[in-house]
């Protein structure tokens, strides 16, 4: 199996992560080496297994539902690469 | 082709479409805290001041599930005589927006909380079945500003997390009248519930609206689009009507419709297509590993059936049966969960004197007019089920005449004052004193000898005529009973 | 006394408990030799101000019963820490400060111990050599231009030149294991569900565990017993019965049964991992277990699995890095321009390399082919270790198929440096947990570490057979602090 150019630039797409030709070509390459390793796997007969999403043997814990949090939003805010006190900001989005 | 009144077909020459449509609509889960955060949920609040760490997606923090939603979810799924399944997953489906600070939404794909079920409609000509396809648990996104700021976009976050139920029909609704009816019915199940308060204008109901049409009488189903987030009821019957007709035209035009998602534009009355969303189709749902599968068991599914009120459906039966309403009435009275309330206790309150005529007259006659004017929904009523209880009583009992009743009623209206002290203080009661009457009459027969001879000459007309006087004379008070006899007597 | 700083946690408690040295000096003498070991680069964020001030408080009012009286220590800088600047290694994080604390390091203040500063690592725990950090490479203390293995690298760096007694790690693959294994130091990854994740910046999920890196076994225990709590906040964590790990250390293993998995033999394999295997088995039957051979049949899927697995997860748990919340922030024309930019020049190339790959592979069309194909394996896997414990308390392996290696060697073939991992990862994708101690040198006299994997939530017994094979081994880290002038 090959990833050409255009499968990465739509997975790149995707990821929200720009691209240009020349590191599409560099991850292109890469990402053939790695999935050819990833090939491996089809050696493999799973037809009767189970997909394991978690090791967790245990069941999903129910939390109360009660307001512990709240008010914090200078905390919040303080990281925002925006000066803003009351919303985070980004370029003007047009629906 | 016969078409009957309650069919919605669009006509193009020699064809005639059916519209099929299936509504995906997101009901915002009544709880104090959101879905997997502790953050408060409350409606209003200043921007950003609802936002915990979790909801701001900050490095390191984890979901954690509230186990009050989790119970809201089954208890609707109940409502809707729904496969409640022991076991369902949660997913994160994966896009890039400026309200949806993980890069994802917890949300429910392959395996959701809620399974197949039914939602009867009581349409004019009968009730009429739609199937629920499923529901699910996910997450809400926060609010994108665009008007507050020219350069830029501003997100307020308090809704990002709040728990919502995402409730999906089988596309089984015809006309724009089904729509309204599914979404009027939906609404009242969770609000008998009190899983959802139905409240459209702050958001916490609203729908997407997936249309198709097809020739009437096809089996095949059309290319739909999918109109996003529409919320009000009105507004899905009027983009429903756009959307079904473009859809028409261009099939009588020979073009294609593409599968699409559209937005309705309230103002301009018309659906578009949204920015064409290039990948934003592929959300690359999986398992989200910060959570472990969902398990209740049958013990936990019991109790909760144990919670469930009696439901619109099961009330409208109960109503016909008891009290003898008329099907009609009955929706009516049990569609909102508040008017149904309020009829129980004004029955309740009037004891031996029952008369559910009146009674449902008065409500949805006297009461529903003032609360339409007022723009008042019932539970915020100016006058009590215990005072309208009461002032149908001192009409059934011969107190006061219905005339008077409206004159009281008005007056309740005045910090819900009690019927009978108005009674007493304006001394609105009825005179029901056959001698009085007797005086009273004498009196006008009297003053008015040359209408009583032609009276008895024949001319019945004029009964009305003593009638009038009888009662100008008392005020309105006379007992319209007894002045007929009385009258009927000395005539 | 010997140099504060060479002593074992154990031993500095003691002192610090007998009133022999104050909270100030051990403090002062650890950011002496941090301060003259700033060539290694372990430190992202030297935090020695309020370190030093911190322990005056200590003393002031010192409280002996703590499990860590004021001990001074370094961690990880992929732990949250409540008012200090916490990177992941990445530039995107350039200059972020949480306002909370991971539940890992709170446990270990809530002991009395002092946060010396946030320690080097691969950007994001995405790497194996700590050379795609941000924050430069890492310098093993053992040797120059050596890697100290990844992506705790900065933590094995610190812990083996003696600039923290003590350190937590994170391990997604072997991101404990495998850099303890190159310095000579212990390292330990719990069982997943054993140590809170919350606070942590996530990598991969499913996978994630912190663990304790230590300079023997008996200070993995205490710190273990520390980091390893029940968390609400988290809803992977377990709810199990916890040890006293240190108290309930013991070197006596007799009769334990410890599996030899055939297949941990690769090809290419240098010679000096299989003679350090024998000679473990040998340590291990000296110390009274009892050798089984087993089998561990899907091993040699591992790795493939993994990267399919660990990829996904982290394409989405780092989706959150957009330039909106907090962190870097490159200006954009429009919302997707600013993202593409923030995501494209904020992570670094490994980091874009693996969103990439897990964004492939959960891609409609792929998502059967590779990811559940993965889950598959990955049941297949546990399911392998689930039947050989069956007949073994504990399995024994090498921690890593070679000793450490140069800087550069191994950066332009990702393959290459993943096979790193090919000992560690089966452990994660099963949940286990494993611990690699120090266990003899190659030719060059790099350390080499074994890997002792134990059943779930059996970290007691994994312990305690590191802890009698320590004995017997009788390592010595030769550190001849050549990067101080």
């Amino acid at each position: 199996m090959t990833i050409d150019l255009k499968t990465i630039k739509h997975i790149s797409k995707l990821s929200r992560i720009s691209v240009d030709d020349e590191k599409a070509k560099k991850l292109a390459g890469d990402m053939n080496s790695i999935f050819d390793f990833i090939e491996k796997l089809k050696e493999l007969d799973t037809d009767n297994v189970e997909p394991l999403t978690s090791v967790a043997e245990t069941t999903l814990k129910l939390r109360v539902d009660e307001v512990k949090s709240g008010n914090i939003r200078e905390q919040v805010l303080k990281n925002s690469p925006d000066e803003n006190e009351d919303f985070f900001v980004v370029p003007r989005v047009v629906e | 082709m016969t078409k009957d009144s309650s069919e919605y077909l669009i006509e193009r020459y020699n064809n005639v479409y059916e519209v099929v449509i299936g509504l995906e609509v997101h009901a915002q889960v009544t709880s104090n805290s959101k879905l997997f955060s502790s953050s408060s949920t409350t409606f209003g609040a200043e921007p950003n001041t609802q936002v915990s760490l979790v909801d701001a997606a900050f490095p390191g923090m984890l979901p954690v599930i509230n186990e009050y939603c989790v119970k809201q979810a089954i208890k609707t799924g109940i409502g809707l005589k729904a496969q409640i399944n022991k076991r369902s997953v949660f997913d994160r489906k994966n896009y890039f927006y400026a309200d949806l600070p993980q890069g994802y939404q917890i949300s429910q794909f392959k395996f959701p909380i809620v399974g197949e079920g039914t939602v009867i409609l009581d349409m004019e000509n009968g009730p009429k079945e739609v199937g629920i396809e499923r529901l699910h648990l996910e997450q809400d996104a926060g609010k994108s500003i665009h008007d507050m700021d020219p350069q830029n976009t501003l997100v307020d976050l308090n809704r990002s997390g709040v728990a919502l139920m995402e409730i999906v029909s089988k596309p089984d609704m015809r006309t724009p009248d089904e729509v309204s009816a599914y979404v009027k019915k939906l609404r009242s199940i969770m609000r008998y519930l009190g899983t959802c308060d139905g409240n459209m204008q702050e958001g916490s109901l609203r729908a997407d609206v997936n249309i198709s049409v097809r020739i009437k009488g096809s089996d095949a189903l059309g290319t739909r689009c999918e109109i996003k987030n529409v919320n009000s009821i009105k507004f899905m019957q009027m983009a429903i009507d756009y959307e079904a007709n473009r859809q028409v035209d261009l099939i009588e035009e020979g073009k294609t419709i593409d599968q699409e998602t559209r937005l309705f534009d309230t103002k301009k009355n018309e659906t578009r297509s949204m920015r064409s969303k290039e990948d934003a189709h592929d959300y690359r749902y999986f398992p989200d590993p910060d959570l472990l599968p969902l398990e209740v068991t049958d013990e936990f599914i019991e109790k909760l059936k144990l919670d469930i009120p009696e439901l619109p459906d099961e009330k409208k039966k109960r109503f016909i049966d008891k009290f003898k309403v008329s099907p009609y009435e009955a929706t009516i009275l049990v569609s909102d969960i508040d008017t149904a309330k309020y009829f129980e206790e004004v029955v309740a309150k009037m004891g031996k004197n029952l008369d559910i005529k009146l009674a449902v007259n008065w409500i949805t006659g006297e009461l529903f007019a003032v609360l339409n004017n007022k723009n008042l929904e019932i539970s915020e009523s100016p006058i009590s089920a215990k005072n309208l209880a009461k002032l149908i009583n001192l009409i059934k009992n011969g107190t006061i005449s219905g005339k008077i009743a409206k004159t009281i009623f008005e007056l309740m209206m005045d910090g819900d004052k009690d019927p009978q002290i108005i009674v007493e203080e304006k001394g609105l009661k009825q005179e029901s004193d056959p001698k009085a009457l007797e005086t009273l009459i004498d009196k006008i027969i009297n003053d008015n000898r040359e209408k009583a001879i032609e009276y008895k000459q024949g001319k019945e007309k004029l009964f009305g005529f003593f009638v009038g006087q009888a009662m100008k004379a008392s005020s309105g008070k006379a007992n319209p009973q007894l002045i007929n006899e009385i009258l009927k007597k000395k005539l | 006394m010997s140099d504060i700083t060479s002593l074992t946690l154990t031993d500095l408690v003691k002192n610090i408990k007998d009133k022999k040295i104050s909270s100030e000096e051990t403090t002062k003498a650890f950011i002496n030799r941090g301060e003259k070991s700033r060539e290694l680069n372990a430190y992202i964020t030297e935090d020695f101000t309020n370190a030093l001030e911190k322990a005056k408080i200590f003393d002031q009012k010192p409280n002996f019963d703590l499990k860590l009286p004021g001990v001074p220590m370094a961690v990880k800088d992929l732990f949250c820490t409540n008012g200090v600047k916490t990177t992941a290694g990445s530039k995107i994080l350039n200059n972020f400060i949480p306002p909370y604390e991971s539940t890992v390091t709170q446990n270990i203040w809530n002991e009395g111990a002092i946060l010396l500063g946030k320690l080097n690592c691969d950007e994001f725990a995405m790497g194996s050599s700590n050379e795609t950090s941000f924050f430069g490479n890492v310098q093993s203390p053992i040797d120059k231009d050596l890697v100290p293995g990844g992506s705790s690298g900065g933590s094995a760096s610190a812990l083996a030149a003696n600039l923290t007694p003590i350190t937590i790690g994170t391990d997604t693959g072997g991101s404990i294991r495998q850099p303890a294994s190159f310095t000579g130091t212990v390292g330990l990854k719990p069982t997943y569900g054993s140590c809170s994740r919350y606070g942590i910046v996530a990598f991969a999920s499913s996978l994630d565990q912190a663990g304790p890196m230590s300079k023997n076994v008996k200070d993995c225990a205490l710190l273990q017993e520390i980091i390893s709590t029940y968390d609400e906040k988290d809803s992977t964590s377990i709810d199990f019965k916890r040890n006293a790990y240190s108290k309930e250390l013991t070197n006596n293993i007799k009769g334990k049964k410890i599996g030899i998995p055939k297949e941990y033999t690769v090809d290419g394999m240098p010679k000096e991992i299989e003679d350090l295997w024998t000679k473990g088995i040998e340590y291990a039957k000296d110390c009274g277990a009892e050798i089984v051979e087993i089998s561990l049949p899907h091993t040699n899927y591992a790795l493939p699995a993994y990267y399919i697995v660990a990829p996904a997860e982290a394409s989405s748990n780092l989706a959150r890095y957009d330039g909106v919340k907090y962190g870097f922030r490159s200006k954009g024309e429009n919302l997707i321009d600013m993202y593409e930019k923030t995501r494209s020049e904020g992570f670094g190339e490994e980091v874009q390399r693996r969103i990439m790959i897990g964004t492939y592979v959960l891609s409609s069309g792929y998502y059967d082919a590779y990811y559940i194909k993965a889950q598959k394996v990955r049941k297949l896997i546990k399911n392998d270790f689930d039947e050989a414990y069956k007949k073994v308390d504990a399995i024994l392996t090498p921690s890593t198929p070679s000793a450490a290696f140069k800087i550069g060697e191994k950066t332009n073939d990702p393959v290459s440096m993943y096979l790193n991992d090919i000992f560690t990862v089966p452990v994660n994708l099963a949940g286990l947990p494993a611990i690699s101690i120090p266990a003899g040198v190659d030719a060059k006299g790099y350390p080499l570490g074994l890997q002792i994997i134990g059943k779930a939530f059996d970290e007691q017994n994994i312990l305690n057979i590191a802890y009698a094979m320590e004995e017997k081994i009788e390592f010595k880290n030769k550190i001849t602090d050549w990067w101080i002038k």
